[in-house]
């Protein structure tokens, strides 16, 4: 006799092996597949033993935040005093900046920040309108600083600290990109004179530490001008920044540009386009968009660079801090100096590469 | 057929900015005038200011006795010393730290990029924690942190450490014997190039004998072993001629023996790992640059993944890393100009700062920092050209 | 024919412009408005900021007297704070005026460098400090020592000197400024500290323990600090000069402070001091300047002594005696000054 026909039931699924599923797979997989790894696992897990507790000791929770001087400090706890930064937090920030003017600092701050948004995100409303302001900005902002037009002048040495670096920073990246890109359109130029002179150029200012140059722009830079005028020293230290970064940059947009297959220019030449117009609307868009993550690469060098201009006696925040290292009070914290400085220029520098990222993956088209 | 007679090429005033090729011409002429007008002023203005000053520009300076002292030196340099001296002690001295950091950096650098690539999350996460740290901190904040750590925790002369007998470490620096050679060492130098002759000379017939028959011949056994033995008999059969100088501690410092002092030290690290960060990119860029086919036709044919990396993957991301790194090699020669920060006297230091500030000429002295820069970073990008033009994938 | 083209263009235009006559500094100075002053970026006593950011200290009355002297007013000042390396290109480039930082008179500054000295407003010399626990009681027994030493200064060159004439050595360690000086210097890096006795005092004054230190007796060098300018500019030396030599004419005479709009108000019976505040005589003319100019800077920064007590003398921190900074009327004192008529 066939027996019916009964429609087969599986059991029901057992759970898989513990160590092969979630957290306990990720870790059998990732820290201790081979005994190698093991190996590198546990003194790895070691090192930061040893090194995380006593620094989140030292940093925080035995950290001591308002005191009134080194010893003050040493009273209340025995971690970093970083009652040093509290109380001079306005000095770190503006440098010598009038009391009675911050708000004019901050004001351009702020202003900063309202007419970076348009340049670095592109689905905001009225853009076309913002970029405009955007582009006013330098000159509102040289205004707010440093005077005229009804508001008192205050004289460029008083710029300091955090402030300064963010004027010579912007600045130098906002003047030296459209000038990079001019110098690498002339470095692979066919007007044998501008080559010559953009090669150069570039050459020249590649081969030399940039310390190099900004003692030339405190000390010989002078020389240069007629008899009897004489350039402040901020607005020297800046073109010497700019002239640097433009020809870091050039190189970077040169390699934009040689990647370009030549079909875009034989195509641009074809359609008669003029040299510019076929710039502007064909290479450099492409190139420029290949050549983001080193431009972006350049801005952060110079950013970090800006530090050096402590060398030669401008106040950056590393000015300030010796400075503030110098009153008795406080003599002997430079390392919490120096760890508050390097945490703001982390903080930035971090945040500008992953914009770049962030860029780079918006516009990422295949190439 | 007859020629076809073209017509006489007409020049007309209207072509100076219609016709691209003169306009290509008056573009150059009016932009090399305005360049030499620019210098011509700028000559020209220099020249006035030094009249109005009374200065007399000339090299004859550099003779003088520079009447100051350098505490790291390679040769033999005293107070007495012309500047010119000075400043080569200065630029031996941004040499040795060029190199030491190159050496370092590269080691970290390769270390930290082939970690990152590590299957290991812990030790991939660590690294990319150490990298970005130190891409995104100035380099001149990370010189004055290491100084400061070094001068604060190594112990003072009187206490200092000595890790092996003779080797002593302080906060005035790090003490070694120093070597000196008496009449007959060349003996030795002789045998250490020999040596090296053979080994290259071995290295190229092996080679070639493992292309003809197959063998393979124990290359870097054989040549440690003709490096390290061909010297050491020299030595005995000169008769013993090295000496060392022992540091001894005299008063208030080590008399005697080679010192390294902690300006260098600090310095030296702080170049070595922040250079070691970007190297580490690079190394990690031209290793995921190699298609992985490559590696999995390499197991495919039985090659073991250390032999896989040796032989397959590292010769083709070596192309790609090359150029960058020999760029960063350049960066990190150029930051060593920071060394006057933390008082390491090195070029910029001598001859462009102290020098410069004594006797007042600014412009000798920054013309010859200047050159010397720009001596070093010509040399460079030729060999990276020479480089680049050998190992370049010929395109179609 | 391009490259013919370009090598006319290029040998026939070569600029030259037409050399401007020399600028007078008084009338520069007058024209802006204010007086850029060179000063140290910070020595406690002599160039400092006070709470409020302002400088203040014996280097800055100097200038305040002579921005008093050009403009009546001791406000029309703007200060440049210069370390050792670029103070001498900051003047001789124009972007100072007067340099007033405690700067070392020698041979080699005034006819190499080109720079005028205007006078010597502290007679100095160098010195070593070292701490107590070195158990060093002269520096003759510095033998080996690491010495923190600022690049650029004279302070540098006698060192060397003084060891190489003492058949000692020595280890430098540079630094730049003072700040740097004393953390190494704390820290243990050097043993010893030289520079000026002025500025040892200072930084003394400044350490947590000032009695776990001692300055050593020797003095190596003659350390005679006074301001200076821009060689070739006579006038203006002038004027710097005589500002430095009122003050000192001014102790001499009596004349403070307190009492300076008295005297000026009719004649006294000194005619050197009716010379002086110009009620006899066109001197302030002479100059270029009003004819009350001395009793404008007396009233902005007092005399010689008045300064000295103010900033670095024995009530101060830093507890300086005025020593052969004294008036030569006085024992071992050498302050003299030319007179007046």
């Amino acid at each position: 006799m066939r027996r019916p026909a009964q429609a087969h039931v599986p059991a029901a699924a057992m759970a898989p092996p513990v160590s092969s599923v979630g957290a306990l797979r990720w870790l059998r997989e990732n820290l201790f597949s081979t005994p190698l790894n093991i190996a590198l696992t546990l003194g790895c897990g070691y090192l930061l033993y040893l090194i995380i507790p006593p620094l989140v000791e030292w940093m925080v929770l035995d950290a001591v935040w308002v005191a009134g001087s080194r010893n003050h400090c040493r009273e209340l706890g025995s971690g970093a005093c970083w009652a040093i930064i509290t109380t001079r937090i306005d000095s770190f920030i503006y440098g010598n900046y009038p009391p009675s003017e911050r708000w004019r600092a901050d004001l351009t701050f702020i202003l900063l920040l309202a007419a970076l948004v348009p340049i670095l995100f592109d689905r905001v409303p009225g853009r076309a309108r913002w970029l405009a302001f955007s582009l006013a900005y330098p000159l509102i902002a040289y205004f707010l600083l440093v005077g005229g037009l009804g508001l008192p002048e205050v004289e460029t040495a008083r710029f300091g600290g955090f402030l300064l670096t963010l004027v010579i920073g912007v600045t130098g990246i906002a003047a030296s990109l459209p000038l990079g890109i001019l110098l690498a359109l002339g470095r692979q130029s066919d007007l044998f004179v501008v080559r010559i002179f953009c090669v150069g150029f570039i050459e020249f200012i590649r081969g030399v530490p940039l310390i190099v140059l900004l003692f030339i722009a405190s000390t010989l830079l002078n020389y240069f001008l007629p008899p009897g005028t004489s350039f402040n020293l901020l607005v020297r230290v800046l073109i010497m920044v700019t002239l640097f970064s433009a020809a870091y940059l050039a190189e970077v947009v040169r390699g934009g540009l040689q990647a370009i297959p030549n079909g875009q220019y034989e195509a641009a030449d074809s359609l008669g386009l003029s040299y510019w117009k076929s710039m502007r609307l064909i290479v450099l868009p492409q190139a420029l968009k290949i050549s983001i993550p080193g431009i972006v690469n350049s801005f952060i060098s110079l950013y970090k660079d800006t530090t050096l201009v402590i060398i030669i006696g401008l106040l950056d925040p590393l000015g300030i801090g010796r400075a503030t290292l110098s009153d008795a009070a406080w003599h002997g914290l430079s390392t919490e100096v120096y760890v508050f400085i390097a945490l703001f220029f982390f903080i930035c520098c971090f945040s500008m590469s992953r914009y770049s990222l962030y860029l780079e993956r918006k516009l990422h088209t295949g190439h | 057929m007859a020629a076809i007679e073209r017509p006489a090429e007409t020049f007309r005033v209207s072509d100076l900015w219609t016709n691209q090729r003169s306009r290509g011409v008056l573009i150059q002429i009016i932009a090399l005038v305005l360049l030499l007008s620019f210098v011509g002023w700028i000559v020209n203005n220099t020249v006035q200011n030094l009249r109005d000053l009374g200065v007399d520009a000339g090299y004859g300076f550099l003779w003088d006795p520079a009447s100051y002292d350098i505490n790291q030196t390679l040769i033999d340099y005293t107070s007495r010393s012309s500047h010119a001296r000075a400043a080569v002690v200065g630029f031996l001295n941004t040499l040795l730290v060029a190199f030491c950091g190159i050496i370092f950096a590269s080691l970290l650098g390769f270390v930290a990029g082939v970690l990152r690539l590590s299957p290991n999350w812990l030790v991939a996460k660590l690294m990319t924690v150490y990298v970005e740290f130190t891409r995104n901190v100035p380099v001149l904040l990370q010189i004055l942190l290491w100084y400061g750590i070094v001068v604060n925790t190594l112990p003072h002369p009187r206490d200092a450490a000595e890790p092996v007998a003779g080797f002593f470490l302080s906060n005035r620096g790090f003490y070694l014997p120093r070597p000196e050679f008496g009449a007959s060492a060349w003996l030795i130098g002789v045998a250490l190039l020999a040596a090296i002759a053979f080994a290259v000379w071995f290295a190229a017939r092996a080679k070639r004998m493992q292309s003809e028959t197959g063998r393979i011949y124990p290359v870097l056994s054989v040549s440690l072993a003709a490096i390290v033995t061909l010297p050491v008999v020299a030595y005995f059969a000169a008769g013993q001629p090295i000496t060392l100088d022992w540091p001894e501690i005299k008063g208030f410092n080590f008399a005697g023996g080679f010192a390294l002092k902690p300006e260098f030290f600090a310095l030296w690290f702080a170049l070595s790992v922040y250079t070691g960060a970007f190297i580490a990119e690079i190394v990690r860029g031209g290793i995921l640059s190699v298609s992985h086919g490559q590696t999995e036709a390499a197991y495919a044919l039985g090659l073991k993944p250390n032999w896989t990396m040796r032989l397959v993957v590292l010769p083709q991301a070596l192309r790609v890393i090359i150029p960058p790194l020999i760029s960063q090699y350049l960066n990190l020669t150029k930051n060593s100009s920071l060394a006057i920060a933390v008082g390491y006297m090195d070029l910029t230091a001598t001859i462009g700062r102290i020098s410069l500030n004594q006797t007042g000429r600014a412009l000798e002295c920054m013309s010859i920092v200047l050159a010397v820069y720009l001596l070093i970073s010509l040399l460079i990008s030729a060999f990276m050209n020479w480089y680049n033009s050998r190992v370049r994938l010929v395109e179609r | 024919m391009k490259k013919h083209l370009l090598m006319i263009a290029a040998g026939s235009m070569v600029a030259g412009f037409a050399s401007l006559a020399d600028a007078a500094t008084i009338d520069d100075v007058k024209a802006k408005g204010f007086l850029q002053c060179g000063i140290n970026t910070g020595l406690v006593g002599f160039a400092f900021q006070d709470d409020a950011g302002e400088w203040q200290g014996f280097d800055v009355d100097f200038c305040k007297a002579v921005a008093a002297a050009v403009f009546g007013d001791a406000s029309k000042l703007k200060y440049t704070p210069l370390t050792g390396a670029n103070r001498f290109e900051a003047l001789k480039s124009g972007e100072v005026d007067v340099l007033s930082r405690n700067t070392t008179w020698t041979f080699s500054r005034d006819v190499d460098l080109a720079l005028t000295f205007v006078g010597v407003n502290y007679y100095d010399g160098q010195g070593f400090i070292v701490p107590k626990s070195l158990g060093v009681a002269s520096a003759t027994e510095l033998g080996g020592a690491s010495v923190c030493i600022q690049t650029g200064t004279t302070t540098e060159l006698n060192l060397a000197d003084y060891f190489r004439a003492n058949g000692m050595e020595y280890e430098p360690v540079p630094i730049e400024t003072n700040e740097e000086a004393q953390s190494n210097y704390l820290a243990g890096r050097c043993d010893v500290y030289t520079t000026d006795r002025s500025g040892l005092a200072a930084t003394r004054a400044s350490l947590e323990n000032p009695d776990d230190h001692l300055v050593l007796p020797e003095i190596i060098s003659k350390e005679p600090l006074g301001p200076l300018v821009r060689q070739g500019d006579d006038h203006w030396a002038d004027v710097a000069r005589w500002t430095l030599n009122v003050l000192i004419l001014a102790e001499e005479y009596g004349i403070n402070q307190g009492n300076v709009e008295e005297l000026a108000g009719g004649a006294t019976d000194q005619p050197e001091i009716n010379r002086m505040l110009g009620t006899e005589g066109e001197y302030g003319a002479m100059l270029g300047l009003e004819r009350n100019w001395v009793v404008n800077v007396i009233k902005a920064v007092g005399n010689y002594g008045e300064i000295f007590d103010r900033w670095i003398g024995p009530e101060t921190a830093i507890g300086l005696d005025r020593g052969a900074n004294a008036l030569y009327t006085e024992a071992g004192g050498i302050l003299y000054s030319p007179p007046y008529r």
